[in-house]
């Protein structure tokens, strides 16, 4: 049993409300309140970057997953109806699969870390989880020794954003006809 | 008709109103609007696909940029408009149903309701359609009154315009610039007529009461500062770049369209149409004085804005010319059959106070059979009565050719296709009153 | 658990009780900020504005009489805590209430990181900027749902606006931050204003003019501000997000609008006009840079009520051109150049020139873009 301390008692805080929100988002049945929880999430896990001295990464989670890409999914889930999230859902059911079959494996991979085979926790290196996780060092990082796989990223992302063009842009071709024909 | 005024109308196709599809197109929006749990309304077409969905908007007929109680229904596809139903009716006080127990005079007080931001102008064409009517003349002195009178009016209405369509883009300060200034015009009416707001000054074969020196004075004064003014605000938005794009090209009409709908006033002559009937078909006393009358082609809210703006700078120089020119002699026609005895001769005199009861009570009796059509230019446009005689004091029928009315039928055309913000300016470009339109 | 608030008091003690000083202010200052808009607004228009409610039933202030109707913001509070808390039939009861906490938990938790002078912060976290911009991007959420939650088209479409209209203008301002953390080489808030220096022409406004346009007119979008106050635009969508809202959720509302463009002043002073510090006076003490601190803030508190009364609104079309095809290229083009003068000159002295000619040139630009109406 570790001593209480200040940042033990924020973990015990921070990782229970990780849990809730989690089971939140997958139990809910309004979608609205599902992404509400998955924002919760995201902060709480921010949160606790932010206990592992990860303070570039914990701002990052919340700035790009909190504050932006689920600003995207409130902003469509709240564009459809509720009907169609239903027919949404109902039409792909091969994705339950898929689900199941990923949730299944992670367990496993979970289990076998945790349980089965428990390695000694490394020894916690201070100064250095410090220095690692401030902006400066994971800049540099980036741009020197990553900077392929962080290019590559930049394309992966170009290509993506081409893609959301595209189907954005479905129908092609002139603007599509307004009423203005009848007066 | 001192001019040709065809410009080409006969010619022109008529507007295809198509009648049928618009009116199922209307029922289906007005059946999802009155489901209260639908904020989306599904797509008919493309499989259902969610992205495609529409959503029936209701703005009006308490909506702060309706200007009163208009009604739009807008069917939009996100922010785009795809199509406006504007409803009317929602100030609907059957006004010339009224007229037709009431005597002339007695139907005066209920045109000031009509465009109630110019009374004036409104008493004015109702007494030249009167005049018309009977054959009286009114005296030079009254007439000048009239058109002074009628010009304020016109300047009081721009002003309000300019501020509620600012407003509408969302500058308020402007709005209260010009309503500074309409209290001015209100104080003006306050000397002239008594009133500040509902006038009824005009009567049959004149005014009700002559102008004063002061008043005059204070009209010529409130001029020059009023000059400066306008220059200020047009310094602050003929050149802002965020006003000029919210209103550049947006509902944009053409000039056949313009004239098929049966626009009127400076919204016609935002469309390019030269058509002015102070100049083309003059009245009062407009032959006497030199003005413009701005034209632009665009069609669009700059080009009404620009003409309005002009507009009055041309009002200004107008009521300038008028007050120097201004004839003495009587402002009303000495006639006790046609028209109201001075007071002082209803208190002082028998045949007076016979007069102003007859007049009171049985009123001006045009010819049996007559009827009239005349219009002047309002501010709004052209603002016209048309008036049958069965030969009593009433008219038989009387009916007004509002110009709001006519313009609103253009709303559709107007705002289909642009945004939500677009239906606002639109909206405000028309300058509608519904006091006139629903009448 | 008594001995973990004995440990968070002991170690964060004089945080905590300036968090509280900075709170008491922050929250006045909202209050007098309301009523500091309604006379310049007034100012601005010819008009009085409100000058009656004074504080008569304070014997010991009956003096001032209300001459200049200082008293008004509390009768404002109170009117509106008054009033009856209307929820909509229909509503998400819950997200209802939700919605104006967090837009004021955004406001209001920013503004721990902004230095007031020398080493005063409530939190001098290493990665300040960062957090500011973390933070605010939670903003959107309070709009965005109250906009869903209400059960009105209007307020649904108040919502999509401002979630798209905060998104777009997120980048803009991100880019506008880069600029000035590469001029700084901080990302602290304490070093940023330390490394401007006590001569204004080391603030950043001067080495990075472009910057500063580019992020207040992101701040401004930001804070829902007109000219982009889209999501509320009583014109076109009644109140937009808020239309649904009444009595004390409404005054959240309303504190939490008032707070974020408060905290967005301090945050422009912080970055570009020097923070706290005092122009020509190295070590002033606290006080003074508090004072300097303030004046700036009320400075840019001022351009943000007089642009309000003076523009109109934007269109969203005009709105989403000029986030993403103008603000974002400007920024990238920004950063760009300050960066490379950083690497050639090693300073920042061309910067300022550079900066200065091309401000000089838009502002010509936009003063020959003509109207274009033809008489006939």
């Amino acid at each position: 049993m570790p001593e209480i301390n200040l940042s033990t008692a924020f973990f015990i805080g921070l990782g229970s409300l990780t849990i809730v929100a989690s089971l939140g988002t997958i139990l809910s049945r309004s979608p609205v309140t599902s992404a509400l929880f998955l924002v919760l999430n995201f902060f709480a896990l921010g949160g606790i970057y932010l206990l592992l001295e990860a303070q570039f990464i914990a701002v990052v989670q919340v700035i790009v997953y909190a504050g932006a890409i689920m600003v995207l999914f409130l902003f469509v889930i709240m564009l459809l109806n509720l009907e169609d999230e239903q027919r949404l859902t109902e039409r792909y059911d091969v994705k339950k699969g898929f689900a199941i079959l990923f949730a299944g494996l992670l367990l496993v991979e979970v289990l076998y870390v945790v349980g089965l085979k428990t390695p000694a926790i490394a020894p916690r290196l201070g100064t250095v989880a410090a220095e690692i996780g401030t902006a400066k060092y994971i800049g540099q990082q980036l741009l020197t020794e990553f900077l392929f796989p962080f290019e590559i990223i930049s394309v992966l992302l170009l290509g993506a954003i081409v893609g959301a063009v595209v189907l954005a842009k479905k129908n092609f071709g002139p603007e599509r006809a307004t009423a203005k024909t009848t007066l | 008709m001192t001019k040709n005024i065809s410009d080409g109308v006969e010619t022109l196709p008529l507007p295809q109103l198509d009648e049928e599809e618009r009116a199922a197109k209307r029922k289906e929006i007005y059946a999802a609007l009155e489901d209260r749990d639908v904020t989306v309304q599904p797509a008919t077409d493309d499989n259902g696909d969610p992205l495609e969905n529409s959503m029936v908007l209701n703005m009006g007929p308490q909506h702060p940029a309706t200007h009163g109680v208009l009604r739009v229904v807008l069917k939009l596809d996100g922010e785009t408009v795809e199509r406006a139903v504007p409803e009317l009716g929602y100030l609907h006080r059957s006004m010339e149903k009224l007229a037709e127990n009431k005597t002339f005079h007695e139907f005066m007080p209920y045109t000031d309701r009509l465009d109630y931001m110019s009374p004036y102008s409104n008493n004015t064409a109702l007494c030249l359609a009167v005049e018309k009517l009977c054959g009286i003349t009114a005296p030079p002195r009254a007439t000048y009154i009239r058109t002074i009178a009628c010009e304020i009016a016109r300047i009081s209405s721009h002003l309000l315009w300019m501020g509620t369509m600012v407003m509408d883009a969302g500058a308020i300060t402007v709005f209260l610039y010009t309503f500074q200034e309409r209290e001015k015009i209100y104080d003006v009416f306050d000397m002239l007529t008594g009133a500040r707001f509902t006038v009824s000054h005009c009567r049959v074969g004149g005014v009700a009461s002559d102008i004063s020196e002061e008043c005059a004075n204070y009209i010529k004064d409130w001029l020059k500062v009023f000059k400066k003014k306008l220059a200020e605000w047009r310094g602050l938005l003929d050149r802002n770049r965020i006003w000029i794009e919210r209103v550049e090209g947006v509902a944009v009409i053409s000039k056949e369209d313009a004239i098929g709908i049966g626009f009127s006033g400076p919204n016609l002559r935002g469309s390019g149409v030269d058509f002015d009937l102070r100049r083309d078909v003059p009245y009062m006393a407009y032959q006497n004085f030199e003005f413009n009358v701005p034209v632009y082609e665009n069609g669009d809210c700059l080009a009404r804005y620009f003409v309005r703006l002009e507009e009055m700078a041309e009002s200004v120089r107008i009521i300038e010319q008028a007050l120097k020119q201004l004839p003495k002699g009587d402002v009303r026609v000495d006639d006790a059959k046609q028209s109201f005895p001075w007071k002082h001769e209803v208190y002082h005199s028998m045949e007076g106070l016979i007069h102003d009861f007859m007049m009171t009570d049985t009123g001006l009796q045009p010819p049996a059979g007559t009827e009239i059509y005349h219009a002047i230019e309002a501010p709004k446009g052209e603002l016209g009565f048309f008036i049958q005689s069965d030969g009593t004091g009433h008219p038989w029928r009387l009916k007004i050719r509002s110009p709001s009315f006519c313009s609103l039928q253009a709303l559709p055309h107007l705002t289909e296709g642009g945004m939500i913000a677009d239906v606002v300016v639109a909206i405000g470009s028309i300058d509608p009153v519904m006091g006139e339109a629903d009448k | 658990m008594n001995a973990l608030a004995l440990l968070l008091v002991m170690e964060l003690g004089d945080r905590f009780a300036l968090m509280g000083v900075v709170l008491g202010v922050l929250l006045t200052a909202v209050a007098y900020t309301v009523y500091a808009e309604r006379r310049i607004a007034a100012f601005i228009q010819n008009r009085t504005g409100p000058d009656r409610v004074g504080f008569d039933l304070i014997p010991q202030l009956k003096f001032l009489k209300g001459a200049i109707g200082l008293g008004q913001p509390l009768a404002d509070v109170i009117k509106l805590l008054m009033k009856e808390d209307v929820v909509p039939e229909n509503a998400n009861k819950f997200v209802h209430a939700l919605a104006p906490l967090i837009s004021l938990f955004a406001a209001l938790t920013t503004i721990a990181v902004v230095p007031y002078a020398k080493g005063v912060a409530i939190a001098d976290v290493n990665i300040g900027i960062l957090y500011i911009l973390a933070i605010t991007s939670l903003g959107v959420y309070g709009i965005t749902l109250s906009g869903w939650a209400s059960n009105s088209k209007y307020s649904l479409l108040g919502g999509l606006r401002s979630s798209a209209q905060m998104i777009s203008y997120e980048l803009s301002m991100g880019l506008a931050v880069v600029s000035v953390v590469v001029l700084t080489n901080a990302l602290n808030m304490g070093e940023i204003v330390e490394s401007q220096t006590s001569n204004p022409l080391n603030w950043n406004v001067c080495r990075n003019l472009l910057g500063f346009i580019i992020f207040t007119t992101a701040a401004f979008a930001e804070t829902n501000r007109a000219p982009f106050d889209l999501p509320e635009a009583e014109q076109e969508l009644v109140g937009g997000y808020h239309t649904e809202y009444s009595s004390m959720k409404f005054a959240l509302f309303f504190l939490a609008e008032y707070a974020n463009m408060i905290v967005a002043c301090t945050v422009i002073v912080t970055l570009f006009l020097g923070g706290y510090q005092v122009p020509f006076w190295t070590d002033a003490p606290w006080f003074v840079q508090v004072g300097a601190f303030i004046t700036k803030t009320l400075f840019m508190m001022f351009v943000f009520i007089w642009v309000r009364w003076t523009l109109p609104r934007f269109k969203y079309n005009q709105l989403m051109d000029l986030g993403w095809k103008f603000m974002l290229p400007l920024g990238l083009f920004n950063l760009l150049i300050v960066a490379s003068t950083i690497v050639i000159f090693g300073n920042s002295l061309p910067l300022s020139i550079l900066n200065l000619v091309l401000v000089a040139l838009c502002v010509a630009g936009s003063f020959a873009a003509k109207p274009q109406s033809k008489m006939a």
